[in-house]
């Protein structure tokens, strides 16, 4: 292992580089664009065994990433905002053909107008398209949740594509400090690629992507492909304990800190969880019983843990980076509520969105929420359930 | 993972028991489907005027002309749709479309008379 | 390329018991083109009347590797199947050799897969690209697209008081192939077996990227008889709607040339067809007829000079 200073661009396509698949197919889009060309320079140089095709669109990205991958070949992309938007539809297929594919996303705001800042929005748009989903909060995990993501994806249980998070500028811009692993440790942990039925075996041909229609097989195809992404679940876990046994870093479903005895507890995703780590500590120094959770899988959303976890909690304020129109809240708000609903002792649940286009969220955001989470943990009855944090003229007192 | 499809099964097959994707893991597998029913017509081939040139079988939509060693051996009414390009594109005139209905009744009539 | 018979010999490689119309164009255009592909293959099918019928779960009439992902992107989907194979050869990991075929209908190849198809073929990927183009989306029931020939009858450019059919003349897309400067450019027909077979024979043997247009003529959306398919490929190709050329590495060869005498109007096709059948009973379609022949006859001689200069 070995300490670097890398953007969080630069750590991924790292992370790709020294689990060296077969094919990566890309095009390029502000904030990931660096990881289409590092990994061009790494072919160009002869660095890696793979093969690259420079697509001339995102949906041709992923299409040819599926066809690669049903070729029986370990391939990858890579992808932001209009990019996965542009892809929505193949990323369906390339869950229901149950292709392991692997993908970084540099998460970014989605037009219009257009923005090329961060938020959740492209990702959490893409939530219920069947592709497993880890969220990092920097460039290490984004780093290891990269490297993971080959051997989640490829368990013969779960044979899912896999799609890895970081926040787009925040963390794809920013240079931080990494541990890496050496090449051969990574290409050990991933280890050779299994294809199932693969279109490049001559001697047993096979159909993929058939036409299943009224009176066939589609819906229990269907049901079969949530069985595997329950299965999923327990594999998450079991990687993230022995990417842990290598590198002493574990990884599990979430994280949490200071949740023991918090009344009040805060839930968030992606690089924000930093910042609100630093607020808990702040807030527990002014005798403020606060913890948090940092989300990593948000599909399969781990429900029974979550509520599990945060089962003491009498509030929770839960951050959402996008928001979802005309529903009751942000996605991850409703994941946490829906999760919460049958706990023993319902806890009272808030919405605090922020950061829409790459809006800074300040300190004072976040101690204003808890704040507000104060009261209703002292009993103030408050019917309004969702927020927007750093908003021009809208304050938390205001907002209706 | 490589098995040979029991067809008369997989009705009933539920969730789990297919293959990752719905791949259909072997190739081919259309041949175990009849579409002869759809006929309305059928071709019948005068051995005598037909010179196996081949016209037909190239022509054919169905893959229903049967080859063997460069001879037109005959026709796969199990597949065969009864379009009649095999009889539109013969140049001698070795293939007449005949009603199904009557066909069928004259094959009824044959069996009886070998009964 | 071996004689008729002898590929006749060869094992099918799409079988019966698809669920295509009876007299479809599009199965005898793929049972020609797949009897002369030299080793095994992998097809890639873009959404249409082909791919549904031939693979409805759990039957398949393919007796190659066959993919099917969408509509617009059959191109990008055989480019990742073809790169795969490199990147695995490459590696030791197989040792055969193989061939990658896309098929499209005119709908996936001139409208939705356009994009697709350009970037697959400028890449330089080594497949073969055949659009079966029966003029229209005949999956979803007739509506025009841009290989729709003017006059036609379809669910979108339907026939009223104001409209005598589709208006626009058709996308001429070997000429955009032509343009992306790939190692081989075809159009054939299925009436003409020996040329479509030679064509695809080539096309599977030259390196790079190839591209097939080929008529596929639809008793459905065409309003015709099912037997006449072969008939109606053959009088496209004499009424020089449909010519019969391939442009190897730019250099062109109109491979058949009728004799002006033999020549046929236009308007001797469109008549045996009931989506043309409005043009000759309507007031203006006498005017929208000669329209249609001068602009064929303008393509044709366009062709003509094009071999000659070219």
């Amino acid at each position: 292992m070995s300490r670097k200073a890398m953007t969080g661009n630069g750590a991924i396509a790292l992370a790709l580089k020294q689990a060296e698949p077969d094919v990566m197919s890309a095009y390029p889009i502000t904030p990931q664009t660096e990881i289409a060309q590092n990994y061009a320079q790494f072919v160009a140089d002869g660095a890696v065994k793979t093969e690259y095709i420079a697509v001339e669109s995102e949906h041709s990205a992923m299409s040819a990433a599926i066809g690669s991958a049903a070729a029986g070949a370990r391939t990858i992309t890579a992808t932001s905002s209009q990019g996965f938007a542009l892809m929505w539809e193949m990323l369906f297929i390339a869950a229901s053909l149950r292709l392991p594919i692997t993908m970084p996303v540099i998460t970014r705001a989605l037009s219009g107008p257009i923005n090329i800042h961060c938020d959740h929005s492209d990702s959490m748009g893409g939530r219920d398209c069947g592709w497993v989903q880890l969220y990092g909060e920097d460039a290490q995990e984004g780093y290891d949740n990269a490297i993971q993501a080959f051997r989640i994806a490829e368990h013969m249980d779960v044979r899912l594509p896999v799609m890895t998070m970081i926040d787009g500028f925040i963390i794809s811009g920013a240079i931080g400090p990494l541990e890496v692993l050496q090449d051969d440790q990574v290409k050990q942990f991933v280890g050779p690629y299994e294809p199932i039925h693969p279109l490049l075996d001559i001697d047993n041909p096979v159909t993929v992507g058939a036409f299943d229609s009224l009176g066939g097989w589609y819906f229990e195809h269907k049901v079969t492909q949530n069985m595997a992404m329950d299965k999923a679940m327990s594999v998450i876990e079991s990687v993230g304990r022995e990417y842990g046994q290598l590198t002493g870093r574990e990884y599990s479903h979430f994280k949490t800190h200071m949740i023991e005895d918090a009344d009040i507890v805060l839930v968030a995703i992606g690089s924000a969880a930093g910042n609100v780590k630093t607020m808990v500590d702040r807030l527990r120094a002014g005798g403020v019983k606060v913890g948090m959770m940092k989300v990593r899988t948000f599909r399969p959303f781990p429900h029974l843990q979550v509520a599990g976890a945060l089962a003491g909690a009498r509030v929770i304020g839960v951050m959402d980076r996008s928001d979802s129109f005309g529903a009751q809240g942000g996605p991850l708000f409703t994941e946490i509520r829906s999760a919460m609903f049958e706990a023993p002792r319902r806890p009272q649940t808030f919405n605090f969105i922020y950061g829409l286009g790459g809006r800074d969220i300040f300190p004072d955001d976040i101690e204003g929420a808890v704040r507000l989470l104060e009261k209703a943990a002292a009993g103030e009855e408050i019917s309004q359930k969702r927020y927007y944090l750093n908003v021009r003229e809208v304050s938390l007192d205001g907002q209706a | 993972m490589s098995k040979k499809w029991k067809f008369s099964d997989i009705v009933k097959w539920g969730p789990g028991r297919h293959e990752p994707g719905a791949t259909i893991p072997e190739s081919g597998t259309a041949e175990q489907y009849e579409t002869g029913g759809w006929r309305t017509e059928r071709p019948i081939r005068d051995r005598e005027k037909c010179n196996d040139c081949m016209i037909c079988f190239f022509a054919c939509p169905d893959s229903s002309i049967r080859v063997e060693n460069g001879r037109l051996v005959d026709i796969d009414l199990k597949h065969c749709k009864g379009c009649g390009i095999c009889a539109q594109v013969c140049p001698r005139d070795a293939i007449e479309m005949k009603n199904e209905i009557e066909a069928r009744m004259e094959e009824g009539k044959k069996e009886e008379e070998k009964v | 390329m071996a004689k008729p018979k002898e590929i006749a010999n060869r094992p099918e490689r799409l079988t019966g018991g698809h669920r295509l119309c009876a007299g479809c164009g599009a199965p005898i255009n793929v049972r020609q083109i797949m009897s002369v592909c030299p080793g095994p293959a992998v097809v890639s099918v873009a959404t249409g009347c082909l791919e549904v019928s031939s693979t409805i779960y759990p039957y398949t009439a393919w007796k190659d590797s066959m993919i099917h992902s969408a509509f617009e992107n059959a191109a990008a989907t055989i480019s990742g199947v073809e790169t795969a194979f490199r990147a695995l050869k490459k590696q030791g990991k197989i040792s055969h050799d193989m061939y990658f075929v896309t098929f499209g209908g005119d709908g996936g190849t001139y409208d939705i897969g356009l994009q697709a198809l350009s970037g697959a073929v400028e890449r330089g990927h080594n497949f073969l690209y055949v659009c079966y183009d029966n003029g229209a989306y005949m999956n979803t029931g007739f509506q025009r697209s841009s290989a729709t020939p003017c006059g036609a009858w379809t669910t979108t450019s339907p026939v009223g008081t104001e409209s005598f059919g589709k208006t626009q003349n058709r996308k001429d897309l070997a000429e955009i192939l032509v343009a992306h400067d790939i190692p081989y450019v075809a159009t054939a027909s299925p009436h003409n077996f020996k040329d479509l077979m030679n064509k695809a024979e080539k096309a599977f043997t030259t390196p790079g990227p190839a591209f097939i247009n080929v008529i596929s003529p639809c008793p459905r959306g065409w309003r015709t008889p099912g037997d006449q398919t072969i008939a109606l490929a053959k009088e496209a190709v004499q009424s020089c709607y449909w010519p019969l050329y391939e442009v190897e590495h730019g250099k062109y060869k109109v491979n058949y040339k009728p004799r002006p005498e033999r020549k046929t109007p236009v308007a001797d096709w469109m008549k045996k067809q009931g989506r043309f059948a409005h043009l000759f009973k309507r007031p203006d379609g006498e005017k929208v007829l000669a329209e249609i022949q001068e602009y064929i006859d303008r393509k044709w001689q366009e062709l003509l000079k094009k071999e000659e200069c070219l």
